[in-house]
């Protein structure tokens, strides 16, 4: 347990010093703003778009630092050092995926405040969109890690990770946007996008421990 | 890569794994270090394992004290046990430096605290004394000395003769 | 010794059944496209249009088919790490992939005169769409590293974590789509289908089975004479130094 702590203690300390921990806000924010120049300031489409445009910048701002997630462990030895002291890989991966988490995720819960007012997002949205995004965003980071493995040592992975990762997205995203027209009481769309997003968190890091493994040999 | 090779090591020894470049000498550390699977045969290393490859796995941007304070907490070794290594390797003066001003020889001498630090039972160093000077190779082989004396193995690869008394030599 | 024997024994077997299965394939085929554009009925409601569901409907079924085999064999390649399972594989992913754009484009021919537009998000065509993205995911990844046992391993983890996720996926499209559309547009409701329909699309789908193989085979052959031939060059450049 503590070497899972002093891992994603490390892991924000290293995001803080490269200054990783403002580039998702800036992207997510920076979406916020263009969409209304690229399709016009009519609030009654931004409203009706405000949504699903937050939702589609969340999942790539988790895939923003894909290249940046495992590799330079990879490459400078620190994963062999793991290997070598038998902590299991799946650890590391866990600890990883709740660093990229924690990493981007609370603080876009907090521009989404932000962004709902400059994408004109109806009042009764934003509960739904928050608590949407709450829980959709484990699911994010978990496949940001997996597409992260799955393309350790490749020079410019971004692309191929956005391949990788969008169509297995495409429930949360869904369920997600589900969440926001979702009538009061209705809570259909809220108990799929848990279980989908539980259900990648649980898988995800099987896969992308056992890709980390496949790429030290 | 190599086939037919068999050995065995105990309580206090050492072996030395000399060869040519290419000979196989890093993979087969990797070998022991689980870092690769045999393709066949069998690796029986039943001790806990400190490493030290080509890579310091030191983070350019931290500080050297807490990238040391991070493997500690990882291999459960508690603090005193970082402030002695400093203090063997010399390095207190740098420990609140970012890795990423130190010297190759700062950062190989880091990572060798890491690995005494470690109280791992087994060290496998693959050319542990690159960038070290004169000094500082007596350091490693002190240390070296003592881990053995203290029931400790040591498998290493070395160009250069690195003070591992009487250990068994493996030719690649 | 088994990593050369089982290929061998399939290079025997592959190397009588890949022009039977072409034959076959291309017979059948014949058969079952000659019957179905020129003698089978037209629908009561589509028009002649409907005959395009003998390509549509065999391509979508060997690209969900072509996914299982892709999955299965990359679970059996990084399980057992047989080299066999790794070239299957690799060898079923560009055909499975062509299918399901061959579904796709016949689909949004068919929808044209149909629904009056070319592409529909309905939930059939979306899955299909999703598919094919997960069927080029594969293709970059396994081709991406340099060293071709990695990039078989990364894209055989992609290809199971896809596999059980496809339920999901497809579940997720059918919900989306009820929510936005109603029910969709269902013409070709489940076993309505006229027997004078269902015969010449039953004979299209073997002619379509057979050629799939035919081209597997034919790619799984390629790949282990390269693997052959990047052998013996590197046996060569070891043999002088």
């Amino acid at each position: 347990m503590s070497a899972f702590l002093a891992l994603v203690g490390r892991d924000l300390a290293l995001r803080g010093a490269r200054g990783g921990l403002l580039l998702p806000l800036i992207f997510f924010a920076l979406v916020a703003i263009l969409f209304p120049f690229a399709v016009g300031p009519d609030p009654a489409l931004l409203a009706r778009i405000a949504g699903g445009v937050m939702w589609v910048a969340a999942l790539l701002a988790a895939l923003l630092p894909v290249d940046t997630l495992l590799e330079p462990d990879r490459a400078d030895g620190t994963l062999d050092q793991f290997v070598a002291r038998g902590t299991p890989l799946a650890l590391v991966v866990v600890a990883r995926t709740v660093s990229h988490w924690l990493g981007f995720a609370p603080l876009l819960l907090l521009t989404t405040l932000v962004a709902s007012a400059l994408l004109n997002l109806p009042a009764e949205q934003l509960p739904a969109l928050v608590a949407g995004l709450a829980i959709g965003t484990p699911a994010l980071a978990a496949l940001g890690v997996l597409a992260a493995a799955l393309t350790a040592g490749l020079r410019g992975a971004g692309g191929l990770a956005g391949l990788l990762v969008l169509p297995l997205a495409l429930p949360v995203l869904i369920f997600g946007a589900g969440v926001l027209t979702a009538g009061p009481g209705e809570t259909t769309a809220v108990k799929l996008l848990a279980a989908a997003s539980l259900f990648l968190v649980a898988i995800a890091p099987i896969g992308a421990a056992a890709a980390l493994r496949a790429a030290l040999d | 890569m190599f086939e037919g090779l068999s050995f065995g090591l105990g309580a206090g020894q050492a072996l030395l794994v000399t060869g040519p470049n290419g000979a196989g000498k890093s993979s087969l550390l990797r070998l022991l270090a689980g870092l690769l699977t045999p393709a066949a045969g069998e690796i029986a290393n039943p001790f806990a394992t400190a490493w030290l490859g080509h890579d310091n796995a030191l983070k350019a941007e931290r500080r050297l004290i807490d990238e040391l304070r991070f493997w500690a907490a990882v291999d459960g070794t508690p603090a005193a046990r970082i402030d002695a290594a400093l203090d063997r390797f010399d390095l207190d003066a740098i420990a609140a430096l970012p890795v990423r001003v130190l010297s190759s020889g700062q950062k190989r001498r880091a990572a060798l605290a890491r690995t005494w630090a470690s109280g791992a039972r087994l060290w496998l160093l693959d050319e542990p004394s690159v960038g070290l000077d004169v000094a500082n190779v007596a350091r490693l082989s002190d240390a070296m000395r003592e881990h053995r004396a203290a029931g400790g193995l040591v498998i290493a690869t070395s160009h250069v003769d690195i003070g591992l008394d009487d250990a068994a030599e493996l030719a690649l | 010794m088994h990593r050369f024997a089982n290929p061998a024994r399939f290079l025997r077997i592959a190397r009588v059944a890949t022009p039977l299965c072409a034959l076959l394939g291309l017979a059948l085929l014949g058969l079952g496209l000659g019957w179905g554009l020129f003698y089978a009925p037209p629908d009561y409601l589509q028009g002649e249009s409907v005959r395009i569901l003998y390509i549509h409907v065999p391509a979508a079924s060997l690209a969900m088919g072509g996914y299982v085999g892709v999955a299965v064999s990359a679970a059996v390649a990084f399980i057992w790490r047989h080299p066999l399972a790794d070239v299957a594989a690799r060898a079923v992913a560009p055909v499975g992939a062509t299918f399901a754009a061959i579904c796709l484009i016949s689909g949004s021919l068919w929808g044209r005169p149909t629904w009056g537009t070319y592409w529909v998000w309905d939930a059939r065509l979306t899955s299909m769409l999703v598919l094919f993205f997960l069927f080029l995911g594969y293709m970059a990844l396994a081709n991406a590293f340099d060293d071709r046992e990695r990039g078989s391993r990364a894209a055989g983890i992609l290809a199971i974590v896809g596999s059980v996720n496809i339920p999901i996926i497809k579940y997720s499209v059918e919900w989306w789509n009820t929510l936005h559309q109603g029910e969709s547009i269902r013409i070709i409701g489940q076993s309505s289908i006229h027997p004078a329909m269902l015969q010449p699309l039953l004979v299209s789908w073997a002619g379509f089975s057979f050629l799939f193989a035919a081209i597997v085979l034919m790619r799984m052959r390629a790949q282990l004479a390269d693997q052959l031939v990047a052998a013996r060059a590197a046996r060569l450049a070891g043999a002088h130094g």
